[in-house]
């Protein structure tokens, strides 16, 4: 009887993809089937045909993120509204790599586990990238970027971010070089606008072209006058939401003028 | 659903009968989106939420009885000037919720 949540609760356990198709209404409410990615089945709605055609429509729902209510004929015909079946898909959370181990970094990753965030912090120097200073994150690597892009870069796809914190050319031209190779929804890379310019100087002499330069938000996050680190990860956060989303909010990196003013009417 | 699997896996580890309410739509403007979910259990305890509080309370009713009965079903809960002292959204959408009991 409980097969159906036990095998829900191990994918999402183990961070797979698994989706949960539920009818809602008409016959056999509450019958339930339990999609995987590659077509994987558990329990029925209550007829074969049903069951081949709703697992077919998760497996898409799920790869895109999708989750609501489709309608189908009782032997799952296309067209017709004769049983209401929902369909919840569970993706693993998001990435978030964070790379520089600096003040900005615990701040960025205890932010980025308030939204869900799988939260990966790395620095080259040791010394730094420890546990101990990032409790909050889900992994700490003492690695060079390549050595992180080289486990994480396939994954990264529209819903996961990559910021780069380092502002030291010795590890963020890397990083940039790598993250704009993935498929990362969202590239931040700190420092102001004058280390910026440099850094694209020094971009452009390792090869990372046009389009690639203009997915990095740089400066990195919202203009909202953010100081503090906390504050710089709201507004870091907050822009990865924004870029998501598509909605309009005012990035630093479209405004000009200093990062830091004194406040209006200050 | 996600969220409230912990507090669930315990219910179930404690043997209580659990109803379970989802969102599987929502019309107009409202707080959560589909797959949002609020789980109540045989003594009326509530972990997770469906609204941004506008309904709750209306839910574990209906969850109760749903353990009850065990008769599965859509509830909607939604803001009409007719009903302005009922229960709704201040927000002006309508969500539909499917609530269950967890056996399965």
């Amino acid at each position: 009887m409980t097969e159906l949540y036990e095998r829900l609760r191990e994918a999402i356990a183990d961070e797979r993809p698994v989706a949960l198709a539920t009818v809602t209404e008409g016959r056999n409410t509450g019958a339930k089937l339990v999609v995987e990615p590659d077509g994987d089945i558990t329990g029925t709605l209550g007829h074969p045909e049903l069951d081949r055609i709703v697992s077919r429509d998760a497996v898409g729902e799920l790869a895109a993120g999708r989750t609501g209510v489709r309608h189908y004929g009782a032997e799952g015909q296309a067209r017709e509204t004769d049983v209401s079946v929902f369909i919840e898909s569970f993706s693993p959370p998001p990435i978030m790599l964070v790379f520089g181990a600096v003040d900005f970094t615990a701040a960025l990753a205890r932010a980025g586990k308030l939204l869900g965030f799988n939260v990966i912090v790395a620095d080259a120097r040791s010394v730094f990238a420890t546990v101990k200073r990032f409790p909050m994150a889900d992994r700490v690597m003492a690695a060079w970027p390549d050595e992180v892009f080289d486990v994480y870069g396939d994954r990264l796809g529209p819903h996961d971010a990559v910021c780069i914190l380092t502002h030291d050319p010795k590890f963020d031209v890397p990083a940039v070089k790598r993250a704009v190779a993935t498929g990362a929804g969202y590239i931040g890379v700190m420092g102001s606008r004058r280390t910026h310019a440099t850094r694209l100087e020094r971009l452009h002499e390792a090869g990372v072209d046009e389009k690639g330069i203009d997915r990095l938000m740089a400066p990195i996050g919202l203009d909202i006058g953010a100081r503090t680190p906390e504050e710089t990860a709201i507004a870091v956060c907050a822009e990865i939401i924004a870029n998501r989303t598509g909605h309009a909010a005012p990035s630093l990196r479209d405004g000009e003028g200093p990062i830091h003013r004194p406040p209006a009417g200050g | 659903m996600k969220e409230i699997l912990a507090d669930l896996d315990a219910w179930r580890a404690e043997g209580r009968r659990v109803a379970l309410a989802r969102v599987v739509n929502v019309e107009g403007s409202g707080p959560r989106d589909p797959g949002a979910a609020m789980a109540v259990s045989d003594n009326g305890d509530v972990i997770g939420s469906v609204s941004g509080g506008c309904v709750e309370g209306a839910v574990v009713v209906e969850a109760l009885d749903i353990l009850e009965s065990g008769k599965r079903r859509m509830v909607s809960f939604g803001y009409s000037d007719d009903e302005a002292f009922a229960v709704g959204l201040t927000c002006g959408g309508t969500i539909h919720l499917f609530i269950e009991p967890l056996d399965w």
